[in-house]
């Protein structure tokens, strides 16, 4: 086959179908229906497969993107999931909620010239087309004695409970809510990544041998101390994340039908609020609802409510489109359905309608000046610039703090804002423990969780001195030796197996 | 149709099966069911390592089947040997009637998580008012034995509306020295409310330390004022809406001395002159609309399982 170049592969990059706006704010369907394989196949084509790929540096987990591509080129689909699934235990979620264009897809060399390759989208595929053949990645598995605490079923915690399960240890993954998935399940909404998608992720998880707690709230059940001390976990890994929500404190915060984005979509979609009264939670949607912030969250809780039947969507954000945060795909498709946008607008105060409920709000205009410590242009009130606007709901998606249980009831160092305080390796203050993912950096994406979660079961496998076998259940070079001391890679599995 | 049995109180002694067979049950299982009124219930349930964490003044949330709400309940009581957790639940809305019909003995309760929240400080006070109304007078008893246990003169100042209504007489005899019986009515005690029982004790007794009240907002409002001309240091227990119970939801938020506190990870016990009780008020009237709607379609869908019957 001829080497591939930037002028021989399709100049185009290939469409995702999606479903239609008009038709997708009646109802809480994937937006993004996903490839075909005929689509996959021909979007694999415009992959160069660099020598020296630059995605594969800048995945926060560093999938092996030209592998995988190469495989589904070669209609190796099973292989190219096993390269995937090797590095990324949840691509069917990832392949959806993932920033691509600031990671794989940024760097893409494709990128400079022509749109880069849809990493993500074929990403997504591929995860897909797993779970519909229930391929499960099922690694040589080594015993070992150790008993591994997780804490927090998101994505931090999942991406770490697998890659302890796959060296044998006994995990146990502990769970607040009812439901596995943490921000997964009840922050992102259906149509964004449906709950079957989580379901047979956790599923895999599951046969890996990871037990799942739900109802148990670390800290107050029992704490960190108690794990390690009289519980028998050898090491424990904190992924509670920063769900704490942030309020302005301006006026009439605590009118009623002011909330945060995590409650709208807790309600919503963990507790199923869209189908009240068949289900009990109630959501009491109002008519004009008005999100504050423009990141993922917010364009999420905008959506959730446009579907929900509310007349009228705001998104009230301080600085401009150019500054706004949220994914390129999710800022696209909430314009689509009709989301009014108020660029350079900051709430003031907000109003009640004379019974204890919100009625209007007060917002300032503003502008951009000098760029502020984080690079951006710093937002400046105009002066004399305020106006009044009918709302009868405020969400507030401004950011989250860090969750406060875990530092009430642990000696756990903590830094100055309470998120977990760590060392390079990820470990804690306590021996043992160790952090990572939004309860340590911040909130950030779920990718970026994920990475942090499977860096702490790599350190945490050196502290207990357990052999790192990923090597053995790695897609093998085609010419690498399939014996390894001697024994067959499937004999070894199978001795042991007998041993065992 | 009713699946209402009242449980009395020799049944109860009944359940307290030998330790092997505890362990064997499941988490979640309610081993006891107790009726006090038409509108109030106990339900005991088993969770170990609850009951071993548990301390006075955390709650719990409760979900009793898949489609309910999760609903925060201040935990009425634990007993470590027997491995369990009580609640006291009064029918409110759509998912206590619920509740009440289906939480019977052998069942399980869908999810329950918990002991949430700050626990209550049983300080080191000599002479301490519980106060507890309504739905507040069970989980005000395991701080008035709190205080007992410390050393504490204790007086009970406990409300209802009516002598039928009262219940857990002889456990709050067994803990307080004194004990103070506030009726609407007047069909027990004195007739008044729990601010008039604790207008009597702060006459009779000039060295009160601490009040600690548990009930209705309106109620612990109220019982505030009582004591802040007094300066005594007062305890409430905010009971606001939540979801999560875990400082994920904000939903819970209560104004207290003019700050935003989270009541489910910040509390549920704050400094009761401090907290700004018309806000929260109002704030639990946020799904009253919702709350009838509900109740509605719950009474026509009972209605039509009973034609069917």
């Amino acid at each position: 086959m001829a080497k591939k170049t930037i002028r021989t592969i399709p100049q185009l990059r290939t469409p995702i179908s999606v479903q239609d706006a008009e038709e997708r704010i009646g109802n809480f369907d994937e937006v993004a229906l996903g490839y075909t394989e005929s689509e996959a196949l021909n979007e694999c084509e415009r992959c160069l497969l660099c020598p020296e790929p630059a995605c594969v540096k800048a995945c926060p987990v560093a999938i092996e993107i030209p592998g995988f591509i190469k495989e589904i080129s070669n209609g190796n689909f099973r292989e190219a999931y096993d390269i995937l699934s090797n590095a990324n235990f949840l691509p069917a979620i990832c392949g959806r909620v993932c920033p691509q264009e600031d990671q794989c897809e940024g760097v893409c060399p494709v990128g400079d010239t022509l749109e880069p390759v849809a990493i993500g989208r074929l990403e997504r595929w591929l995860g897909d087309l797993a779970i519909k053949e229930k391929w499960a990645a099922n690694p040589y598995k080594e015993p070992s004695e150790f008993k591994i605490g997780i804490i927090g079923s998101g994505p931090a915690g999942m991406a770490c409970a697998a890659d302890m399960a796959k060296t044998g240890c006994d995990v146990t993954v502990f769970e607040a809510l009812h439901l596995p998935g943490g921000v997964l399940r009840y922050g992102i909404p259906e149509f964004r990544l449906p709950n079957r998608v989580i379901d047979s992720e956790l599923a895999n998880l599951i046969k890996l041998g990871v037990k799942i707690e739900c109802n148990t709230l670390v800290g107050r059940l029992f704490t960190i101390e108690q794990m390690r001390e009289e519980m028998g976990f050898d090491a424990v890994f904190i992924g509670t994340g920063a769900g704490s929500p942030t309020f302005m404190g301006i006026p009439g915060e605590t009118l009623n039908g002011v909330l945060s984005a995590n409650e709208l979509l807790t309600r919503c979609n963990l507790m199923g609020a869209g189908d009240f009264p068949y289900h009990d939670t109630p959501l009491g949607l109002g008519k004009n609802v008005s999100v504050i912030g423009s990141g993922n969250t917010a364009m999420d809780a905008l959506r959730v409510a446009k579907r929900l039947g509310a007349d009228n969507v705001y998104c009230v954000y301080r600085r401009t489109e150019a500054e706004c945060p949220a994914r390129i795909e999710e800022l696209e498709h909430a314009q689509e359905e009709g989301i009014e946008f108020h660029w350079l607008t900051a709430p003031v105060e907000i109003l009640s309608d004379g019974e204890g409920n919100v009625g209007a709000m007060r917002c300032i205009r503003m502008e951009l000046g000098e760029p502020d410590d984080s690079g951006r242009r710093r937002p400046n009130p105009i002066a004399e610039s305020e106006y009044e606007f009918k709302t009868d709901m405020v969400v507030y998606a401004i950011g989250t703090n860090p969750n406060p249980i875990i530092g009430q009831t642990s000696k756990i160092k903590l830094n100055k804002w309470g998120y977990i305080e760590t060392d390079e390796t990820l470990a804690t203050s306590i021996a043992g423990v160790y952090a990572g993912g939004d309860i340590v950096t911040g909130a950030a994406t779920v990718i970026l969780a994920m990475g942090a979660g499977r860096k702490a079961a790599n350190n945490m496998k050196a502290y207990l001195g357990v052999r790192d076998n990923s090597f053995v259940y790695a897609q093998q070079p085609e010419d690498m030796n399939d014996m390894l001391f001697g024994i067959e890679i499937e004999e070894k599995n199978f001795v042991r197996a007998r041993l065992a | 149709m009713s699946h209402t049995t009242i449980v009395d109180k020799k049944h109860c002694v009944d359940v307290s099966i030998a330790a092997n067979e505890v362990a064997e049950m499941d988490k979640f299982e309610i081993v006891t069911r107790e009726d006090f009124s038409d509108v109030t219930f106990l339900i005991e349930f088993h969770h170990p390592q609850m009951a071993r964490a548990a301390h006075p003044g955390q709650f719990v949330i409760v979900i009793a089947c898949e489609h309910n709400e999760r609903i925060p309940l201040t935990i009425a009581d634990f007993n470590r040997e027997r491995g369990t957790v009580t609640l006291v639940i009064q029918t409110v809305g759509k998912t206590t009637r619920e509740m009440q019909q289906i939480c019977q003995v052998g069942t399980k309760l869908f999810g329950v998580v918990g002991p949430m929240g700050i626990p209550s400080e049983i300080s080191k006070a000599r002479k301490v008012i519980c106060v507890g109304g309504g739905l507040g007078v069970a989980p005000i008893f395991p701080q008035a034995r709190g205080f007992k246990e410390n050393g504490a003169y204790v007086i009970g100042v406990v409300g209802f509306r009516s002598k039928d209504l009262v219940f857990w007489h002889d456990k709050f005899k067994d803990v307080c020295d004194e004990f103070i019986i506030c009726t609407d009515d007047g069909s027990m005690g004195i007739k008044g409310l729990v601010t008039d029982g604790i207008k009597i004790a702060i006459d009779k007794h000039s060295d009160i330390d601490e009040v600690v009240v548990i009930g209705p907002p309106i109620m612990m409002k109220f019982a505030a004022e009582a004591t802040r001309t007094h300066k005594i240091k007062t305890i409430v227990s905010l009971n606001p809406i939540m979801v999560d119970g875990t400082g994920m939801c904000g939903g819970c938020r209560v104004i207290v001395g003019g700050e935003q506190k989270f009541a489910c990870v910040d509390g549920p016990d704050f400094d009761g002159h401090k907290v700004n009780f018309d806000d929260l008020m109002n704030r639990l009237g946020r799904f009253l609309d919702e709350e009838k709607l509900s109740v509605q379609k719950w009474s026509e869908h009972c209605r039509q399982e009973k034609l069917k019957d």
